[in-house]
Formats: structure tokens, sequence, C-alpha cells
């Protein structure tokens, strides 16, 4: 859909056109009607019986699970021919968000469709997809995926787990210990990740529950998502075919990177329908209690939450849609020159890793402030188990810990952009040369210019300029030790991840305003300046400490003046934007934009 | 058999309702349409589930109105219809039911369910003026359904108890709750909807009976009393003079 062509990371040094992003204003009727199915899915089979769920009553998950499938839900990306329903990537970033509301159900359905099945549809083999897929998409078998073990976690590939070929060379045993195995209970199909004899790196296996030599520990209990199964997995002398290798002999980290692709911006479209459910409870609440004789939502304090809880969520969903968008044309202009398609869906969403980490972490982080300001707008009622928010709060938590934690994706932002660049993939060196140039020179003073937007455009690009101003110092004084300055590298990903953001949220009411014309977007005005307005602080922040800890004297202070220069704003009255963004959820008394 | 189910495109529940042109007109700024559920929930599904068992071998929608309620007719399609016909006018409960029974008399219908009212106007009588314009007989707010051959046997809610009827077809019914169960349209219903045949046939005659004056809003539900459980004075006071029961 972009008429130009976009390539992943590049937000830091290019500008993008407002025309060709993708903008949730633009879902068409089918794509609604798709969204309504999952809503209705919801509200009508799960939000009724969460209690049930929770307390894990044998069958239940599995059941909906069934009833998901005879929807189609769970075969949103799988093709056609293969049982499912061949939507597109974007299409089934929608279906993800509503179904992203569904709590522990939410947990078991996005392991099964996406690192239960995923592998097999991407790197599996024709007689395999033909074998496992169309029985995954129907949800008669269950899968789960089985990479993390007691000794290793953030560090994936170092797992202890064994397969040997068999003297006639018809089987792999499968011996070792997987942890925190989602839907392990009662999965049919798992995809095991263990090291061939001496190998370096993991190799993948399809193992079947039917196969044998697989025990699994009781339920583990948790602080939240109680009705997802998750357990301890043993492989004792597991006898797996060979021909259920995947793909090929020590490719497993790679498979297990690329899935994560997929799963990161997954996970941000999931916690983004997670949040805005959360935040219309808020909203609700906040209109009917009453203390002092006036429903709450007529205090400030109270009014400043609703209003960032839905500026968070809407610029980490405008931000999501136009990666995932970003990631379609890519897939196919890599179809259009003659990839096949899976292998095309996994380089296109590679291309976008940068982008899928941001919105890891942002998305995680987004419901767990929009859970926890819950929480406080109920109050003693947000403490109780008895009413939602409780629920809530328990069950966001974990987002910030799997799929990677959000550390590992905050290093992984700053570790591909600068591997992007080294490769030459970025041209990170000569903006960063620019903008060290303009730091000795003398200030530009050019005529302001009024015209709408202007004025946050120039911030945004100020913005960027921050982030090589900083990431240029730290690669410069740190050199090959950065990768160890972990504090500063958290700096750096901060930025960038508040750059993205903001200019994703800009974008999108550039757009709006395009298509419905100022005056009606009034509010979302309001949510993309607050946006911008705490972005900016924040990236002085980060950046301010960042140069502090490695540069000194002279250079530091330099450095120091040209950050503020970037992060210089006009005055902005947050207060009022934020009351604007209030009055309109308080009228509406829901998540309305 | 062949069905037909009459569908009207409805606010949502959950909508603000609001009038314009000097409260003659319904405000439709802002508002979501939906497919009618009376119509949708009991009689199309019923109809789907006669197809499933084979007893029908084609559902058909028929709405009348314009073009911007064509998604509600697809949203039929996504829960199964096969074809649907839209009737490209507006009007009252007359004209509509005259739409409807010309556009019937022509392609012959075995059943016509229509659903026991919209929830926007509540008028209940476009079923029965469809059997009268067609001369088929008409049961109404018929709560269980089922055919065989060309006899319906029909279930209807009467006070204190239940009726069962039969009549033959063709035949006109209204469905009221009980009739079938509600169903998400799945998502390969969504994607076949839009290949679906749909046809735009031109209103006949304009014949409106009547005519919309005015609306006005009711005051709606006042708010909730609480009182001390020590004041069962006050609770009688406000029971004679503010609820005016006792
Ligand atoms: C409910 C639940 C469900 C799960 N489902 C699955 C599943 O279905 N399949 C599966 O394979 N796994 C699953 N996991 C595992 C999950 O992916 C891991 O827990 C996660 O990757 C973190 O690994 P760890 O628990 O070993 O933590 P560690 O790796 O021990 O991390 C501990 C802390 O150290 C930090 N850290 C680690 N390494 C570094 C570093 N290099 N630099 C800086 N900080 C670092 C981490 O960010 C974290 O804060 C699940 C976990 C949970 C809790």
């Amino acid at each position: 859909m972009s008429t130009t062509k976009t390539k992943g990371g590049e937000f830091l040094i290019k500008e993008t056109n407002a025309q060709d992003i993708f903008i949730p204003e633009q879902w068409n009727e089918e794509q609604l009607m798709m969204k309504k199915t999952c809503d209705d899915f919801i509200d009508q089979e799960v939000l009724p019986i969460l209690d049930r769920i929770d307390s894990q009553e044998v069958g239940l998950m599995p059941s909906l699970m069934e009833k998901a499938g005879e929807l189609g839900l769970l075969g949103v990306s799988v093709p056609e021919a293969l049982g499912g329903m061949g939507a597109d990537f974007v299409t089934s970033m929608l279906t993800t968000e509503a179904l992203g509301a569904g709590y522990s159900a939410a947990v078991a359905f996005s392991a099964h469709t996406g690192i239960g099945t995923l592998p097999i549809l991407y790197y599996g083999n024709e007689e395999q997809k033909k074998k496992y897929i169309p029985k995954l998409a129907s949800g008669e078998w269950k899968a789960c995926y089985c990479l993390t073990e007691p000794s290793s976690g953030s560090d994936a590939n170092s797992g202890k787990t064994t397969a040997k070929l068999t003297a006639d060379g018809k089987h792999y045993i499968l011996n070792g210990q997987k942890m925190w195995i989602t839907n392990g209970g009662f999965a049919d199909i798992f995809t095991v990740f263990a090291k061939i004899d001496d190998d370096k790196n993991l190799s993948a296996f399809i193992v079947e529950k039917e196969f044998g030599g697989i025990s699994l520990n009781p339920e583990e209990h948790k602080m939240g998502i109680k009705g997802s199964s998750t357990r301890q997995v043993f492989f004792n002398e597991c006898k797996v075919p060979v021909e259920n290798l995947l793909s090929e002999r020590e490719n497993g980290f790679k498979i297990a990177v690329n899935i994560l692709n997929i799963g990161r911006i997954k996970l941000a479209g999931a916690a983004i329908g997670g949040s805005k459910r959360a935040a219309t409870q808020s909203i609700k609440y906040a209109n009917e209690r009453i203390q002092f004789e006036r429903p709450i939502s007529k205090y400030g304090a109270i009014r400043y939450k609703l209003a960032e809880q839905a500026i968070r969520i809407f610029a980490s969903e405008s931000a999501t849609y136009r990666a995932s968008q970003n990631m379609e044309d890519a897939i196919h202009e890599l179809i259009a020159g003659g990839m096949e398609k899976a292998k095309a869906t996994l380089k296109g969403i590679e291309q976008f890793a940068v982008e899928a980490a941001i919105l890891k972490v942002h998305g995680s982080e987004t419901l767990d402030y929009v859970a926890d300001e819950g929480v406080q707008i109920y109050g003693g009622m947000g403490y109780s188990a008895e009413a939602p928010m409780d629920r809530i709060y328990r069950d966001s938590r974990i987002n910030r810990i799997f799929e990677g934690t959000n550390e590992i994706n905050r290093l992984l932002i700053v570790d591909m952009i600068l591997k992007r660049a080294m490769k030459g993939e970025l041209d990170l060196m000569g903006p960063a040369q620019k903008v060290a140039n303009e730091l000795v020179g003398i200030p530009e003073f050019s005529e302001p210019d009024d015209t709408l937007f202007a004025y946050e455009k120039k911030l945004i690009a100020n913005f960027k300029k921050a982030i090589l101003l900083t990431a240029g110092g730290a690669v410069q004084k740190l050199m090959t030790s950065l990768s160890k300055e972990q504090e500063v590298i958290m700096n750096i990903a901060n930025m960038a991840i508040e750059t993205y953001v903001a200019e994703s949220t800009l974008l999108r009411v550039e757009k709006m305003v395009s298509m419905k014309g100022e005056a009606s977007c009034e509010v979302q005005l309001a949510i993309a300046r607050s946006y911008i307005n705490s972005a900016c602080d924040k990236i002085w922040i980060e950046g301010k400490e960042a140069l502090n800890s490695f540069a000194e004297g002279d250079e530091l202070r330099m450095m120091l003046i040209g950050l503020k220069r970037y992060t210089k704003q006009e005055p902005f009255n947050a207060k009022a934007a934020r009351q604007t963004v209030a009055q309109a959820l308080i009228a509406e008394n829901k998540y309305c934009f | 058999m062949k069905i037909l189910v009459p569908i009207s495109n409805v606010p949502d529940t959950t909508s603000k309702i609001s009038f314009a042109n000097n409260d003659t007109e319904f405000n439709k700024s802002g508002i979501t349409f939906i497919l009618n559920p009376y119509d949708e929930w009991y009689a199309l599904v019923r109809a789907m589930e006669l197809k499933e068992s084979g007893k029908a071998e084609k559902v058909t929608l028929i709405h009348v109105g314009l073009a911007d309620s064509e998604p509600t007719i697809r949203k039929g399609f996504a829960l199964g219809a096969d074809d649907g016909v839209r009737i490209d006018g507006e009007g009252d409960a007359y004209f509509v039911a005259e739409q409807v029974s010309n556009y019937a008399k022509e392609n012959g219908y075995d059943l016509i369910m229509a659903g026991k009212e919209t929830i926007n106007y509540n008028g209940s009588s476009v079923g029965a003026l469809i059997a009268g314009f067609l001369d088929y007989p008409f049961v109404s707010l018929a709560t269980k359904l089922d055919v065989e051959g060309t006899t319906a046997t029909l279930e209807q809610d009467i006070d204190g108890g239940t009726q069962i009827v039969e009549a033959q077809l063709p035949l006109v019914i209204s469905c009221a709750k009980g009739m079938a169960e509600q169903r998400i349209p799945n998502m390969k219903g969504i994607m076949a909807a839009r290949t679906k045949p749909l046809t735009i046939v031109a209103a006949g005659q304009n014949n409106n009976f009547t005519n919309v004056k005015s609306f006005a809003l009711s005051a709606g539900r006042t708010t909730c009393k609480m009182i001390d459980e020590n004041n069962m004075d006050e609770l009688v006071q406000l029971l004679h003079t503010e609820a005016k029961v006792i």
C-alpha cells in the first residue's frame, strides 16, 4: 500500500509520509466483522466463565479452544489449503487484538496459534504441514512450544535437552527437561528444541504426545493467568521419527528467533486488546463511583489517569498497526519477487524485527500501566478479588517476561540497529556525522512554520537527532565495550521506543485529519501532542543519563547542549490536553478511539 | 423448501438516541447499525438450521432500504444465507411489507420468517402485513418451528403456558425468543459473504400511509434512592408520596 518502500529500523533516519502508513481508522467492513466475531466470542464464551477457567477445570480450556477452532479463530493466518482462512498479516493482528482481551484463554490461544503452530507452518515440509496444520487450525489438536529449560531461559540456545539418532537411523531419542510450557497440560503436539549430539546450535522436532516418553509435572502455581496451563515437561527416551525433524539440523535457534519476531508484535496487539477493555472498565467505574457527592470521574487526579491510559493505548496501537502494514508490504514485495509465501512471511517480518521488539516492550508496559492505574481508580475495589481489576492486574504482568523479557528486547533493539548499521543496511553514519557537525555549527534560526503538524514534525526529527547524538557518542566513546554497558543500551532503547511510538501517533493523527478534517480530530490531536510532550521529556532524561555516564568535560557539555536543543519544546499545557481526552472518554463511557 | 427472511437494519442497543430536523428525524450520525436481533438470532438462525438439516434448500434475505444498509445484509450472508435482495426504498411498515410481498409473489417462497419486531420502532406489523398481501396463513410470536413435508408445527407462548399449532406451507411466521440460539458468524462465513449474490431491485409504488410528526425521548429511569435500614418511616413516606404505590 505504501508508495515508497520502507525498511526496518529506518524510522531513525528517515521521515515517513503519513499517507504511507496504515491506521486503524482504515479497517474495512470484512475485517471489522472478523473482529466482532472475536469480541463476541470473548464476551459470550470466555468472560462469563473466568473463575472456572482460572480454577483449571479439567477439559474446559481444550473445549474452549475447540469452540474457537469451529469459528475459525485458530486458523486466521493459516492458508486455506491447510484448513485456515488465509487472512493477511494485518487482519490477523486485528483478530489477535480482539482475542487478547481473553485473560488466560488469550494466552492459551496465542501460544497455540503462534509458537505452537507457526514453526510447523513456516518451517515444516509439505508432509509435515499436511499432517499437522489442518488439525491445529481446527483445534482438534492442541500445541505447545518447548524451548525454555530450568537453566536456559533468556539464554535460549544454551539448552541441555539432547537428541540422539538411533543405530538404525530411523529415530531421534530425546532426553531432557523443559520448563514453563504453556498449554503443556493438554497439548497433543510439542515443538521441542534440543541439541543433536554435540551440536553448538539447537534443532527443532515435532513431537506427538502419542510417541510416548513424555511426562508432566503438576501445574505451576502462578501470580496470574492462572487458567493457562503451565507445566514442566520431561522427555525420557522419547522416540521421535527422523522425518519429524523440523527444517534442518542446527536450524532450531533461528526458528526460535524468527517465530519470536512474530510473537512479539502479536503480543503488542493482544496487549492493546486487553488494555482497551481495562480502560473501558476504569472509565465506567469512575463514572459510577460517587465520593464527596460527585462521580470520581469529575476529579482531576482521576481524569489524569483515564486520559493517560487512553493516550498510551492510542499511541501503542498507532505504532503496532503501522509496523504490521510495513511487514505486510514487505511480505508482498518478497512474494512478488518470486519468494515462496512462508519464507516471505518470515523474511518480511524479520525486516521489522527492531519495530517488533519496540512494540513488545511498549505494548506490555502500556498494559501494565493501564492495569495499575485501573486498580487505583477502583480504590479498595481494585484490591478486591470480587472486582475485575484484580485479575487484570495479575494477568497483565507476565507480558513483560515472556516472548523475551523486556530487558532482552531492549538489548535487542539497540543490538539489531547497530548490526544493521555495521552491515551497511542502515546508514546511521552519515546522519550521525551530520548531527555531530550541527553541534559545532551555528544553530539555525529559521522562520517558525505555523502549518498544522510542522512544529510536531520538527520535534520528532529532533528526537531522531537526539538518538543519533547519544548512540553515536556511545559507539565512539565505548567502542566494543558498549555491549557491556547495558544501562546506556537501555537509555538508547528507551529513546528509540519513545521516538517510534510518538512518530507513529503523529502520523496516524495527520492521516486522520486528512481523512476527516481537523475539527473532528480535536481529541486525537490532544492525544498526539500529549504523547509527544511526554516522550520529549523522557528522551531528554534518557539521553542525559547516557551522556553523563560516558563523556566528560567540554565534550560532555557540548553534547548536553545539543541534546537540550533537540529536546526543546514550546510551552505545552499537558493538563488541558488530558482534560480534553478525559472528557471524551467520560462522555462516551468507554475507550472510544 | 425455499425460505425468505426479511431483515431490518437497526441502531445498536447501546446507541445514544437523538433527533434532528426539529425532532422529526432520527439522527443517524455516529450510530452503529446492526442486523435486527429478532431477525438475526431467531428467524435467520432457525432458517439456517432448517437448511443444515436438509429441510430447506435455500435461504434468501430480503431488505427494504437504502445502500447504506448493505453491510447488514452481508452480516446475514456471513451467518450463512445464500443470497439476498435489497429493495431500494424507504417507508413505513405497509410500504415495506408491500415491497417484500411483491418480490415474494414473483419468486415463490414456501416459508417467510420475520422477526417478531424491530428493536427500534417495535412495530410488530410487517410479518402480518406480508401474510395479508400474500393471502398466506400467519403465525405470530412463534418460539419453536419444525417442518415436515408441507406441514409446519409451531409453538407459541400464551398466558401461563404454551400452545402448539400446525399450519400448511406456504406460510408467514414471526419469530420470538426461544426459536434458536444466537450464533457468532465464523471466519469462513465472513470471508464468503462478499461473494454471495445481492440483487438490487427498484421499489415499486410508494404507498406510505403514516408519517412521523415528531419524536421525543422518554424521561428515562431515575436514579436509585438509598434509605437507611433504620429509617422505615422515610421509606413508607416515600412509597406514599413519591412512588404513590401505598
Ligand atoms: C507463564 C509463563 C509461560 C511461559 N511459556 C513458555 C512457553 O510456552 N514455552 C517456552 O519455551 N517458554 C515459556 N516461558 C518461559 C519464558 O520465555 C522465560 O521465563 C523467559 O524467557 C525468561 O527466562 P527465565 O525465566 O529463565 O529468566 P532469566 O533468563 O533467568 O532472567 C532473569 C532476569 O535477568 C534478566 N536477564 C537475563 N539475561 C540477561 C542479560 N543478558 N542481560 C540483562 N538482563 C538479563 C532478565 O531480563 C530477567 O529480568 C514461559 C514463562 C512463563 C512465566
